[in-house]
């Protein structure tokens, strides 16, 4: 594409990737999602900013799937493309083998901003909405599984409440509870505890990871923190900045915080994100 | 070197009842100083006691009629139903123009919100006309419309369009981005989208533009009265105002502003109140 001038080290690295793909399509397993070979660029008034450079990577059924990368690596970018805000100039991203071509229910959204709730809806109408607008289920039914969504992230009691009277957990909780009630495809989490203070972040890392047991649903999640991404991942996308390319594909295995495994890991991607690329790629992302 | 170690504290907190007041009802002067509606009262009183003094003061019921002479000569025209009657057509003609300027006002705003060329068209119209005074196309109203209703309804509505668009559009585009990609989330377009995500999100900026336009509207009704008097048999306020200056009857001039007055308090203070409760308020946007 014009404006992009293809990186030194890429040819090497895009190499590596296809081959590991080679090896999934071997295995049989057909992706959920299939990000190839994305670049995506946005315009300020004054220039032309390439976000992401040849991205990479497949998200299979039931995967907790974080994004990571320093601010500026192109993550929330890249999200808002699978959303199908923003067209990919090069590549192509595939949702069950469809082209993501405009933004759709099939791929909820959960935003880190606390303004995502509509204010004008209570809580059990703001998780109801989605399912009436998009016509999946309508009355008593939409109901039963609002209510029932709400109570799985244990708002039952503020049902009837507008979002105005909650507080910032609890607004992502119901933002959770909305995306869930749809049932998407794929659920699309955008820092979503990056304006939480830290008690209230660990509570809600805890109980989305109950919910996952619990409903087993995909989600690709977008974060800054290493800790988070360890904690909630169970593979682990790091990108690199200005633009975002792949560093690696990590696994993480639900290591205790406090464990060795849990330092180890996170001294590797601190090391792979931040030192010079001169670190053996290959070797990291076997492990 | 570190200071020699202090032992831990562990505290018992003290049990509620023993405090003293934790939490107590506010006294009854409080609580009435709380009601929006005795304050403004009270204000009116003050206003009603200072128009009297000065008038008794002044001692010339031909420039400043007394608060109670006016009072006396708006009682006299309820009671013997000519200022109802006037009151009534004035306000049917306001209704008609409100009514007609507001659904120009949403066509012309919802086009302007779906497509770039028609918010390229309303910013220049609202800048072309908004300046333009009502009064100032009344000669050319008369001549397209004759004497009549047609012609007041016609000012009004360019009164009232400009105000309301302005505003509306304003409001708009005022709309958080999130919000925005939220109603894009669910697959909403086009007016499904205007109408349940962009509405009430900017009903606040909306709202103020109503309460602009019913101003503007009274104005212009009013004054197109009074330049161009009665118009197809039965005159409204303005009319009752002009005839009544001419006939030197001040206290009736005074009596039929006054009907202007109480009208416009009583649909600010209900109507628009009402309608604030019951939305923006409730929804948390305005407090």
């Amino acid at each position: 594409m014009a404006g992009v001038s293809p990186p030194q080290q890429g040819g090497p690295r895009q190499s590596t990737k296809r081959e590991e793909r080679r090896d999934d399509e071997a295995c049989g397993v057909a992706p959920l999602l299939a990000v190839h070979g994305v670049t995506l660029q946005y315009k300020t008034p004054d220039r032309l900013v390439t976000a992401t450079y040849r991205v990479d990577f497949d998200v299979q059924r039931g995967e907790r799937f974080v994004i990571l990368g320093p601010s500026g690596c192109g993550k929330s970018t890249l999200l808002k493309a699978i959303g199908g805000y923003l067209a990919p100039v090069e590549g192509e991203i595939r949702l069950k083998g469809t082209r993501i071509g405009k933004p759709g229910p099939d791929r909820m959204m959960v935003f880190q901003e606390f303004d995502q709730l509509l204010p004008w809806r209570t809580v059990k109408e703001n998780v109801m909405f989605p399912l009436l607008a998009s016509g999946r289920l309508a009355g008593t039914a939409a109901d039963a599984r609002a209510l029932d969504c709400i109570r799985k992230v244990n708002l039952h009691d503020f049902a009837d409440s507008f979002p105005h009277v909650l507080s910032g957990g609890m607004k992502q909780r119901v933002a959770i509870a909305r995306a869930l009630a749809m049932e998407p495809d794929i659920l699309l989490m955008d820092e979503p505890f990056a304006a939480l203070d830290a008690l209230t972040r660990r509570k809600m890392q805890d109980e989305l990871l109950a919910l996952w047991q619990e409903t087993n649903f995909t989600v690709v999640f977008v974060t800054h923190s290493i800790a988070e991404a360890i904690k909630v991942g169970s593979r682990i996308l790091l990108l690199t900045p200005h633009p975002g390319q792949v560093r690696a594909e990590l696994n993480s295995l639900g290591t205790d915080a406090d464990s060795h495994e849990f330092a180890a890991l996170e001294r590797r991607i601190h090391a792979l994100l931040f030192d010079t690329p001169d670190t053996p790629i290959g070797a990291g992302v076997e492990a | 070197m570190l200071p020699a170690q202090r032992p831990e504290i562990v505290r018992d907190p003290v049990a509620a009842g023993a405090l003293g007041v934790v939490e107590a009802p506010l006294s009854l002067g409080e609580r009435i100083a709380n009601i929006g509606a005795v304050r403004k009262l009270a204000l009116l009183v003050a206003l009603a006691l200072l128009w009297e003094g000065y008038a008794r003061w002044l001692n010339n019921p031909l420039l400043v009629p007394t608060f109670s002479s006016t009072l006396e000569a708006f009682a006299r025209g309820i009671a013997g139903g000519e200022l109802v009657g006037k009151a009534a057509t004035s306000l049917r003609v306001l209704l008609i123009g409100y009514a007609l300027g507001i659904a120009c006002a949403a066509v012309l705003t919802i086009v302007a919100i779906l497509s770039r060329v028609g918010t390229d068209i309303l910013e220049l119209m609202t800048a072309m006309f908004n300046p333009l005074p009502a009064i100032a196309l009344l000669p050319l109203a008369l001549i397209w419309f004759g004497l009549g209703y047609g012609s007041i309804v016609f000012v009004i509505v360019h009164s009232v369009l400009w105000a309301v668009a302005l505003n509306t559009h304003a409001g708009f585009r005022a709309v958080s981005p999130t919000l925005r990609m939220v109603g894009r989330n669910y697959g909403l377009a086009g007016v499904r989208y205007v109408t349940a995500i962009l509405i009430p999100a900017a009903f606040p900026s909306i709202l103020t533009g109503l309460k602009i336009g019913w101003a503007f509207a009274w104005r212009t009704l009013i004054a197109a009265e009074l330049v161009f008097g009665v118009s197809s048999g039965a005159g409204g306020l303005g009319w009752f105002i002009y005839e009544n200056k001419n006939q030197l009857d001040i206290p009736n001039v005074f009596a039929g502003l006054f009907t202007v007055i109480v009208i416009g308090l009583v649909v600010e203070n209900a109507i628009f109140r009402w309608i604030e409760a019951r939305t923006v308020r409730r929804w948390g946007m305005q407090v």
